[in-house]
């Protein structure tokens, strides 16, 4: 375990110092001009979003499939990355260029609105059940209000604006997402910790997890905050990014002790290391304009889930499905 | 010690149960299909909350106590043996301490350990749960709760998919449990299991208590006609009943 976790710092250091020099212009502090500039005003920052962002994804992931039983949850099924998406669109309609911090704070209105209504609806009773089809009914609700409002886009620019940010990308970032998506997602995190016991309680159950003394309601309530921080501050200044939360967890957990208090630390470092190194190959691809990360990570993900998925029912599943 | 069903209603499954329950005995609830078993239990063990009624635990209202006290005074075992992840043995029955979790860790792994030992489950602790027979299985869930080391073992059908070899050793277990002063409370189908291994039995028929007592008088042939509607004799040989059962 600990080996695991330092192997995967490991991994995130070496993978950030390649994304600091990697891109358009490969670092050379001898020749480049204004290569502390770039490096300290454009990489750098860009480097630990891609740390932030991913280990949100990565944690909320881990924490959503131990709370629902259930290998094949993803955090972006419960409304929070629809509601933030929401949000953000929601933006473009007040003209969100008066302000750069107004996008990501009506992002992280509408991650809240879908962490208020998930909570209002499922935490009367704090079933699993309850939360797993509020946050399924939120996450449609708000895809097609996003829908609607790309549809009636005030003009054609600002549609494609609309539909390209969605895609989800770590371009032009600065230090400003950084300040606001850095606190957030390690508060999410610590939120995740906090109900690590009761994840691993529900192993056994929900009615002997709730004999063993879990509280169903303020579990719910730690997951929800969670969620809506990690995945909340992520999609305000990324964009949608998928398929992390997913997969991230599958890949870690042969390489743990299975209980999902163990998966927590690792999933986190290892969506960092994930989204941290498809940056910074999308960064140094040939292409014209820059991939967009949301769109490469689905484009790795997929296939290799696929694979995953094959290889795990032809020999031993370990019950990872 | 005791435990106390305080003329507990649940709303279409509970009509007025009551029942003084001692610890150090096993105690057996039987009843058909729908007679409200599993809700007596999940209400015994705080799970479910009755219409009206109480129980109490050591003369206090259950509902009073926090979580983590029940939680350490009332092992449940469900009876789904669902396991999420495939956790190790020693992974699971160590679950048992969550409610003990302020404890010192020495404390933890000899209370983990003597449940491991109690159910032969030494050479198996490190094995995945999956690659356990149902038997094996069986033995780690309850292990699981003995970790806890509960004052009482709220256990529901917990020989129900299990061979008669392991039947009879799980419920040695429990019976052994009892012996040293646990109360232990199962869920039973089989009526000869019950007859032969419980000292209490308790029989439920829609939502009501009509028997309760020792074995052979809560399971008289005559009580058995009225509850199952069938025609039931017991056989007995050198102290062990067997029931003749036909519609």
């Amino acid at each position: 375990m600990k080996h695991l976790n330092f192997i995967l710092v490991l991994g995130v250091i070496t993978m950030a110092a390649q994304s600091l020099m990697a891109g358009r212009v490969w670092l050379d502090f001898a020749e480049t001009p204004n290569a502390m500039v770039i490096l300290a005003e454009l990489r750098l920052p860009r480097a630990l979003l891609a740390i932030a962002v991913g280990a949100g994804l990565g944690a909320a992931g881990a924490a959503m499939q131990g709370y629902l039983r259930n290998p094949l949850a993803d955090p972006g099924l419960f409304g929070i990355a629809p509601g933030a998406a929401l949000g953000a669109v929601a933006s473009f309609w007040f003209g969100y260029s008066a302000s750069a911090y107004l996008l990501p704070i009506f992002a992280l209105i509408g991650a809240g609105g879908a962490m208020a209504l998930l909570a209002l609806i499922a935490g009367r009773t704090g079933g699993i059940a309850l939360f797993t089809l509020a946050g399924m009914m939120i996450a449609s609700l708000a895809g097609a209000l996003m829908s609607l409002a790309i549809s009636f886009a005030p003009n054609a620019f600002a549609m494609s604006e609309i539909v390209t940010w969605l895609m989800g990308a770590l371009t032009d970032r600065g230090w400003r997402e950084v300040y606001l998506a850095a606190p957030l997602t390690a508060a999410g995190i610590a939120c995740f910790w906090m109900a690590r016991r009761d994840l691993d309680a529900l192993i056994l159950g929900e009615a002997a997890a709730r004999s063993l003394g879990m509280r169903p309601g303020i579990l719910q309530a730690w997951l929800i905050a969670g969620v809506g921080l990690t995945v909340g501050s992520g999609v305000a200044v990324a964009g949608i990014i998928g398929f992390v939360g997913l997969i991230v967890p599958h890949l870690v957990r042969p390489f743990t002790d299975r209980r999902p208090s163990s998966l927590l630390v690792p999933s986190a470092l290892s969506g960092a290391l994930l989204v941290l190194t498809a940056d910074t190959i999308i960064r140094i691809l040939p292409t014209v304009t820059e991939l967009r990360l949301g769109i490469a990570l689905s484009l790795i993900g997929a296939p290799f889930f696929l694979w995953l998925l094959l290889r795990m029912r032809r020999g031993y599943s370990g019950g990872l499905l | 010690m005791t435990l106390i069903a305080n003329e507990l209603t649940v709303e279409g499954r509970l009509q007025s149960a009551s029942a003084h329950l001692q610890a150090g005995q096993v105690t057996a609830i039987c009843g058909p299909n729908g007679a409200g078993k599993s809700s007596l239990l999940s209400v015994l063990a705080g799970l479910l909350n009755a219409d009206s009624g109480e129980v109490l635990l050591d003369g206090l209202p259950l509902s009073s106590l926090k979580p983590e006290l029940r939680a350490r005074k009332l092992g449940y075992l469900p009876q789904s043996a669902d396991v999420a992840w495939d956790v190790s043995v020693r992974n699971l029955v160590a679950l048992g301490r969550m409610p003990h979790r302020d404890a010192d860790a020495v404390a933890n792994a000899g209370a983990v350990d003597r449940a491991i030992e109690t159910l032969d489950l030494a050479r198996l602790t490190d094995r995945p749960m999956s690659r356990l027979s149902g038997g094996e299985k069986a033995r780690a869930l309850l292990a699981r709760v003995l970790a806890g080391e509960p004052e009482w073992i709220l256990a529901d059908e917990p020989l129900a998919a299990l061979d008669i070899a392991h039947q009879l050793a799980l419920i040695g277990h429990l019976r052994d449990c009892a012996g040293q002063g646990t109360g232990v409370v199962i869920v039973v189908h089989d009526l000869a299991l019950a007859m032969n291994h419980a000292h209490r039995v308790l029989v439920l028929d829609q939502g009501r208590i009509v028997a309760d007592g020792a074995a052979d008088i809560a399971l008289a042939e005559d009580m058995i006609s009225k509850v199952w509607g069938i025609q039931a004799r017991w056989s007995e040989r050198g102290g062990t009943y067997a029931l003749m059962a036909e519609r």
